[in-house]
């Protein structure tokens, strides 16, 4: 029996360093070749570590492929948006657990609606709107859809913290005489901080990631995203895998480099948004 | 306090910018989605009304290609349900009980799911490479050069070729729900089964399992919507081709939009989708009512 449970034992982790391989593959693959020339990576040495490290397909791929361009045009995207979400999130929070009124459940309910909605929904009217509006390729034809998108599940976690941050504490605030917008700013968000780094890194993946906004919005070379400026890329540089390569990491390094540090908050932000929704 | 926190304006203040956002971007534009899908409309000329023309022509003709697309999408649906779920299901079942390197696994797993897919896609398209991808390459090495194909390029070999890193990509995802789903289960009552005598797959099956069913039900869910909307992955690797054999409805709207500027018939088909996705969603939620 106990011998059984032995060998079932070994043979579930051997299936889960297997499975753990297949993942790491794809990236380890990715920063090898981003190192290599095409010699390597076509002929004798396809999965090893390079042998001539050549830093030189980074070069090209941030000056010729402009890939230091995408990655500012996705940092502003990135910063904006998760500073919008977060005030116009903060606020309508408070509003939906604070502040008296009727009728808080039922607006909560209709912001929720908003985690179902694909954005297929929007594509076309917004599209519209912002040719009109003469608002395409600029950075807002991004920022204002990603924070829109983003809105519900900010609401989700910061209603989830606002509600744990005690209310004696406004009540307190109140006596002193402060005012409703004193109580927000000096009370409320203060205590929000662990909320704010869920949102914030979950609106960061999202919008870093997204293409199909990114690549219908945007057409002016200059102001691409990563996601859109690696397809870019990759369309120009057909028979030169190092610079593609090099690229794939300068688009990925961010997300993992959080990742490493913040696996935990990541994952729970990822739950959070899943099991409400 | 409560006049300070009942003060009319100052709660439309708060409340205003996040329906303005919210409506101006996803109420509102539903509405418009489902109104120009009634319209013949190349997106800046003038519209004609023509009732249900696109829609007719959305599930008859065969130059559209609408009804393949959505094969394709619920294909992938099944196979996402079928293949992707269970596996992350036993991966977050093994990891769930405790087990040295715990964390690390489940870190590695999830990873996948953070990188943007066009990465994931790029790094894909190399691997398919006919000549100097890593699949063909090792094919060769191991003598089986006859089973070396032109995977994204082949009719045949197409589809299933873009399935294998999209069901990949999210098993992590899946996993990671399923997993908090299993850390939930009161330790208490692993406890009481054990004494009994439960072996492993006893306590999965008739302790874990009941208890993380809603998990399971929003997994299905995912897994079914997530496949419907589909575009990422493979507008990267095929954009639908070779021949239409990849096409899905996202990669079909996104032609019709802007490769035929068909702005009527590219909103019929974000409606379509959304009415699937809802109606799908719907309809596993009936069935997980069902069953108890």
């Amino acid at each position: 029996m106990r011998n059984k449970s032995r060998t079932a034992q070994t043979l579930i982790y051997i299936g889960l360093v297997l499975w753990a391989l297949i993942n790491l593959f794809p990236v380890y693959w990715m920063f090898t070749f981003s190192l290599k020339d095409n010699a390597e990576i076509f002929g004798d040495n396809v999965v090893g570590l390079p042998r001539h490290w050549l830093w030189s397909n980074y070069i090209s791929a941030m000056k010729t492929g402009k890939m230091g361009v995408y990655f500012l045009n996705s940092a502003i995207v990135a910063t904006a948006t998760i500073l919008i979400t977060l005030a116009v999130a903060l606020m309508a929070t408070f509003a939906l657990t604070r502040l008296i009124w009727k009728r808080q459940k039922t607006l909560n309910k209709f912001f929720m609606l908003g985690l179902t909605i694909p954005i297929h929904a929007s594509i076309v009217p917004v599209y519209v709107t912002l040719s009109r509006m003469h608002m395409l390729n600029t950075y807002w034809a991004l920022i204002i859809p990603y924070s829109a998108f983003s809105l519900s599940m900010a609401i989700l976690v910061c209603t989830g913290f606002m509600n744990e941050i005690p209310r004696e504490l406004d009540e307190s605030a109140c006596i002193d005489g402060c005012s409703t917008w004193g109580i927000f700013f000096r009370i409320i968000v203060p205590l929000m901080k662990p909320a704010v780094a869920t949102v914030g890194i979950y609106t960061f993946l999202q919008c870093w990631n997204e293409l199909m906004f990114a690549n219908v919005f945007i057409s002016k070379s200059a102001l691409r995203t990563l996601p859109v400026g690696v397809q870019a890329l990759s369309g120009q540089y057909t028979t030169d895998w190092g610079p593609i390569g090099a690229a794939l990491v300068v688009a990925t390094f961010p997300t993992l480099f959080v990742y490493i540090f913040l696996s935990k908050k990541i994952q729970e932000s990822f739950i959070a948004g899943a099991v409400k929704g | 306090m409560k006049k300070l926190y009942s003060n009319k304006w100052q709660i439309l203040i708060f409340l205003l910018p996040a329906l303005i956002l919210f409506c101006g971007v996803l109420i509102a534009p539903i509405g418009a989605s489902a109104y120009y899908s009634f319209f013949d409309w190349n997106g800046f000329g003038e519209k004609t009304f023509i009732e249900f023309s696109n829609y007719r022509e959305l599930f008859t003709s065969n130059a559209i290609g609408f009804m393949k697309a959505l094969r394709n999408s619920l294909l992938l649906a099944a196979l996402s349900v079928g293949l992707q779920l269970p596996l992350a299901l036993a991966l977050a079942l093994a990891l769930g009980k405790g087990i040295k390197g715990e964390r690390g696994f489940l870190s590695i797993y999830f990873m996948p799911v953070l990188i943007s897919t066009v990465v994931i896609g790029q790094l894909w398209l190399k691997i398919y490479n006919p000549d100097y991808g890593i699949l063909n390459v090792f094919l060769r090495k191991v003598g089986l050069e006859s089973w070396t194909r032109i995977w994204l390029g082949t009719k045949k070999t197409a589809l299933g070729s873009v399935f294998v890193p999209t069901l990949w990509q999210y098993v992590g995802y899946h996993m990671l729900l399923l997993y908090a789903g299993v850390k939930s289960v009161p330790p208490e009552l692993r406890e009481a089964a054990m004494l009994d005598g439960a072996t492993d797959g006893q306590v999965n099956r008739y302790i874990v399992l009941p208890y993380i069913k809603p998990i399971i039900k929003i997994s299905v869910i995912f897994a079914v919507t997530g496949s419907l909307k589909s575009f990422d992955l493979i507008y990267v690797l095929t954009n639908g081709g070779p021949l239409h054999s990849t096409e899905v409805p996202s990669t079909l709207m996104i032609n019709m939009l802007f490769l035929r500027n068909r702005y009527g018939m590219g909103s019929t088909i974000a409606v379509m989708l959304i009415v699937l996705c809802f109606g799908f969603a719907l309809l596993i939620n009936a069935i997980f009512r069902e069953e108890d």
